[in-house]
């Protein structure tokens, strides 16, 4: 039986006709919205190579099915940077050397958005090490990945007492 | 991945009707059942899609102490609840301490609790296991068992149940609210669980189509609070299943034990809790030696299941740990690892 969909993907509303209940969300992005920046890894949930936004939290798209998200708001790393402007996540990554393939990084950013909305790790280098546990990089830039997010946090909380003095 | 029906339910009530039939699964969070149905393990015929139940989502103190904690609040959510972790800090710390931050952030409370009770050769779907293909025998038995179970299991079996939440939920006497075709009804989540015994495939006793609603901690829980912990061993220290893990949680009176919960994790087909031990602590001083008894106490009756006989012992020295950090009182904060022997806790004893 087909179900029709309808999802809300970096601002762009899609309807989507699916013909498989199978179908996960990750597999929905590449196969279907052609957005290949969501990596397919493992695709058992425990790389991370494919963490979205799902309504504002982060997920693994790997580990759910599309069928069950009508309605949802996703985004993707596709959507990150803002009218040609990179998101501070993603300069600093590119700042610190966290990467080396890059295979991971549109994981590694989407969580370590994910991660800085969740206001849990603040400027612990230890919090975010056990926070971002859940993507793995197999190059091993956990030290440049750990050094750019306490990098944007620190930013962005300057921006924010700026914007709050102002 | 086999094909199925899908079925979005608008409430418990036909939730309930359209999963009443043989093959029928609910899916929530979908952390686990996804992952098994990708490995062909589990093989559903139709699944019923319960998160757009608005009634199960709440979390909700209750007017004689009880704390409900609705079957699709998310394991993150409820952790980061600070209410929820002020009342029961030893409960936050062990989902803080399960998975990754994306699994947190999808799996539920009730989908924590009917995560299956697995091993390697469970999710190998080309050897024999009898909770996959009943009778066909169990192929873990003389294979690589480092991490199998040491309390309760049977030649048939000797999985564990994986979850880190469980294990403080069964130690405070956490009740499962369910309903079913033949109305509600509520057990104890220790006893929701079967032991393997000759039918391994059988892991609950919830019947088809019956529907975890709710978990509900008694109004008795939270006198814990002041002296409770979740301690647990694994090969790295974040995202990886415990070796063994133990809850502990104390009340005292006039510096004695008044009153102690033990549990342990990773160790059995269940949520393991460790009434004997919590009977040799009643009226004793929190001593290492004392603990150590309770200890003992706790691990009667264990033995290996393959090559993992070091698990008793170490059972007992998690135990006596988990009992010295929660003596000392419980943290202000989780610390930045959750539930980590490495961390630096004020008031750390080792063991």
């Amino acid at each position: 039986m087909a179900h029709t969909l309808h999802v809300n993907v970096n601002n762009t509303l899609h309807r989507i006709t699916l013909d498989d209940e199978r179908v996960t969300l990750l597999d929905l992005l590449r196969e279907r919205l052609h957005l290949t920046g969501t990596k397919k890894g493992c695709d058992r949930g425990q790389c991370g190579a494919c963490t979205i936004l799902l309504n504002g939290r982060r997920v693994n798209a790997c580990l759910t099915l599309a069928i069950a998200h009508d309605g949802a708001d996703i985004l993707t790393i596709e959507g990150v940077a803002q009218n040609g402007e990179l998101h501070k996540l993603q300069a600093a990554f590119i700042e610190h050397d966290a990467l080396q393939c890059g295979f991971c990084t549109p994981g590694q950013i989407m969580s370590a958005i994910g991660m800085l909305q969740e206001a849990q790790a603040g400027d612990d280098p230890e919090r975010v090490r056990e926070a971002m546990s859940g993507n793995i990089c197999r190059c091993g830039a956990y030290a440049g990945i750990t050094a750019a997010i306490l990098d944007a946090h620190a930013q962005l909380q300057q921006q924010r007492q700026k914007a709050a003095a102002a | 991945m086999n094909r199925f029906d899908y079925t979005r339910a608008a409430s418990i009530d036909e939730a309930v009707a359209a999963a009443g039939a043989p093959g029928a699964i609910y899916l929530a969070g979908g952390t686990n059942l996804l992952d098994l149905m990708k490995g062909g393990i589990v093989r559903p015929n139709r699944l019923v899609d319960i998160t757009r139940i608005p009634e199960l989502t709440e979390t909700k103190a209750l007017p004689d102490g009880s704390f409900r904690i609705g079957a699709l609040v998310r394991n993150a959510d409820l952790a980061h609840d600070h209410e929820f972790a002020r009342n029961y800090p030893a409960v936050a710390e062990a989902l803080l301490a399960g998975a990754s931050a994306q699994l947190r952030n999808a799996a539920t409370a009730a989908g924590n609790i009917m995560q299956r009770t697995r091993c390697p050769y469970f999710y190998d779907a080309a050897g024999a296991c009898n909770k996959r293909d009943p009778g066909a025998g169990c192929e873990a038995r003389g294979g690589a068992t480092r991490l199998h179970a040491i309390l309760g299991w049977s030649e048939h079996c000797i999985a564990t149940h994986p979850s880190d939440f469980c294990v403080p939920l069964v130690a405070l006497g956490a009740i499962v609210e369910i309903t079913g075709a033949q109305g509600r009804r509520e057990i104890a989540l220790e006893a929701l669980y079967l032991p393997p015994g000759e039918t391994p495939e059988h892991e609950t006793v919830l019947a088809q189509g019956e529907l975890i609603t709710a978990l509900r901690l008694p109004p008795h829980a939270e006198h814990f609070a002041a002296h409770s912990r979740y301690i647990k061993l694994r090969d790295r220290t974040s995202y990886a299943f415990a070796i063994v893990s133990a809850a502990a949680a104390l009340r005292f009176e006039g510096g004695m034990v008044a009153e102690a919960r033990v549990a342990l994790g990773g160790v059995a087909a269940k949520p393991w809790r460790a009434h004997a031990a919590e009977k040799h602590l009643l009226g004793s001083q929190p001593t290492a030696e004392h603990f150590r008894q309770a200890a003992e106490a706790a691990l009667q009756g264990a033995k290996p299941s393959g090559d993992n006989a070091y698990k008793i012992e170490l059972s007992r020295r998690i135990i006596v740990r988990a009992l010295m950090l929660a003596a000392a009182g419980t943290q202000p904060r989780t610390a930045a690892l959750p539930a980590s022997v490495f961390g630096v806790h004020s008031g750390a004893i080792h063991a």
